[in-house]
């Protein structure tokens, strides 16, 4: 296992690495925490001809309340994230969310930021910054923009990101008072990827519920909102029948899962259905449901 | 693709040298400095044979590479040895027998020191988390377990 030769650089300012991003015409790869390059580096799948290691601008390392929701910067790690009582307290969905990626040595060299970056379709914070619609902040030699969830993730392993863009923060908007949520995936052994996954928030007003939102995840091309099975919750008295009716319109609404040696297509679909049931179930208890 | 200079501590030991930069931690410590306890098996992350701590943090070192280890404080399973003395975890695992063929060992050892240097006196579901990233294809994990929950002075 040993990744093809490389130019490295290794900026101490985001100032530098975005000026050197503009520079190299090289085929540069962007390496943060490497938890999802350096593997593909080591197969050589990727054969970059120069890597720029964001790992030492320490000013991208951060977790912080923000106007209202938690801003994090892209070089934090997920084991930060994970033992971050700020995260735990105010938004235990993103904590939740954390738990489940891979293993303690991933979680600690590999960053928020990598992981939104790299947008594979069964990780679990492409799918939490969809649910949650966070924003991202991005920097480039013609100067910083935000992007919203809805738009970032473009299909398999592509973002709205350009090659000369680096990803500097992402911001969650915190859940308001009483919202329920849940995170939830299905994997063959603990720490794989999700065969599937699905995140939901939800707010009942008496037994009626007000809002929902779905998110499934390792099912598509990237994370994908079910919005026919929100649309068919919302307004309706929440029972044990029309979270089983939501689920199926969810089961049926994506489109075609990937199919390989883990798991079928048809199985995946089967899962999305699953997860979606449970994790309705789970929010609106936490929603103040009782059933 | 000029070689970069990196400096470092490993096992106490400060090093300055000039490493590749397409080499992984665990091809420097292996190839560069002749430290080879510590082993690779799968090369992608999965496995945890390679485990390293650097900075405090549990690692695996062929997902790092060399010149990302650059101001870093790295300790391998050769780092345990004091005076001459086996580690108390490394002396666990010989008395609960928690080691067969031997290949994840060096790992298994090193996410238990991590492990026990922030969870002293872990439960088991401590200890499952704290070794979910260590595969061993030998012994059914019960007696690294054991192996853990002696090295942490609890009864087994």
């Amino acid at each position: 296992m040993k990744p093809a030769p490389f130019d490295y650089h290794d900026p101490e300012t985001l100032d530098e690495a975005v000026s050197l991003l503009g520079r190299l015409d090289d085929d540069v790869k962007i390496l943060a925490g490497g938890q999802s390059l350096i593997p593909l580096l080591n197969m050589r799948l990727a054969r970059p001809t120069a890597l720029v290691d964001l790992g030492k601008i320490a000013e991208l390392d951060y977790i912080r309340e923000d106007n209202g929701g938690i801003a994090i910067g892209a070089l934090t790690t997920q084991r930060t994230v994970e033992r971050s009582q700020l995260v735990k307290d105010r938004l235990p969905v993103l904590y939740e969310a954390t738990r489940l990626i891979a293993h303690p040595q991933i979680r600690n060299r590999g960053t928020i930021g990598g992981s939104l970056a790299h947008a594979d379709p069964a990780a679990e914070y492409p799918a939490v910054a969809l649910l949650l619609d966070a924003d991202f902040k991005v920097r480039s030699a013609s100067g910083e923009r935000t992007i919203g969830a809805a738009d970032f993730f473009v299909t398999y392993l592509t973002t709205a990101l350009g090659p000369a863009d680096v990803l500097t923060e992402v911001r969650f908007p915190l859940l308001a008072e009483g919202v329920g949520w849940s995170f939830i995936e299905m994997t063959r052994r603990h720490g794989d990827f999700a065969l599937a996954g699905a995140g939901v928030t939800i707010a009942l007003s008496g037994g009626e519920c007000s809002h929902a939102r779905i998110v499934l995840f390792g099912v598509d091309a990237t994370p994908v909102r079910s919005k026919a099975a929100e649309q068919a919750l919302v307004g309706q008295e929440l029972s044990e029948e029309l979270i089983a009716s939501a689920a199926q319109t969810a089961r049926d609404e994506i489109g075609e899962p990937l199919s390989d040696n883990h798991a079928s297509s048809e199985f995946r679909r089967h899962l999305a259905g699953v997860m979606t049931a449970r994790a309705l179930t789970e929010a609106a208890r936490r929603a103040g449901w009782v059933n | 693709m000029g070689k970069v200079n990196i400096s470092f501590t490993i096992n106490g030991s400060s090093h300055q040298i000039d490493v590749e930069p397409q080499w992984t931690l665990l091809e420097m410590v292996r190839e560069q400095l002749h430290l080879t306890g510590t082993k690779e098996g799968c090369g992608t992350g999965d496995c945890g044979a390679c485990s390293m701590i650097v900075d405090g943090r549990l690692i695996t070192s062929c997902c790092m590479l060399a010149p990302q280890a650059d101001g870093s404080d790295v300790t391998t399973v050769e780092g345990l040895l004091a005076n001459g003395d086996l580690h108390p975890v490394q002396q666990a695992f010989i008395e609960t027998g928690g080691v067969q063929c031997g290949f994840c060992t060096p790992g298994m050892i090193m996410a238990t020191k991590a492990l026990l240097d922030r969870t002293p006196k872990p439960t088991l579901d401590d200890i499952r988390e704290g070794l979910a990233g260590n595969l061993c294809r030998c012994t059914g994990y019960t007696k690294i377990y054991e192996a853990v929950m002696t090295a942490s002075g609890q009864e087994i």
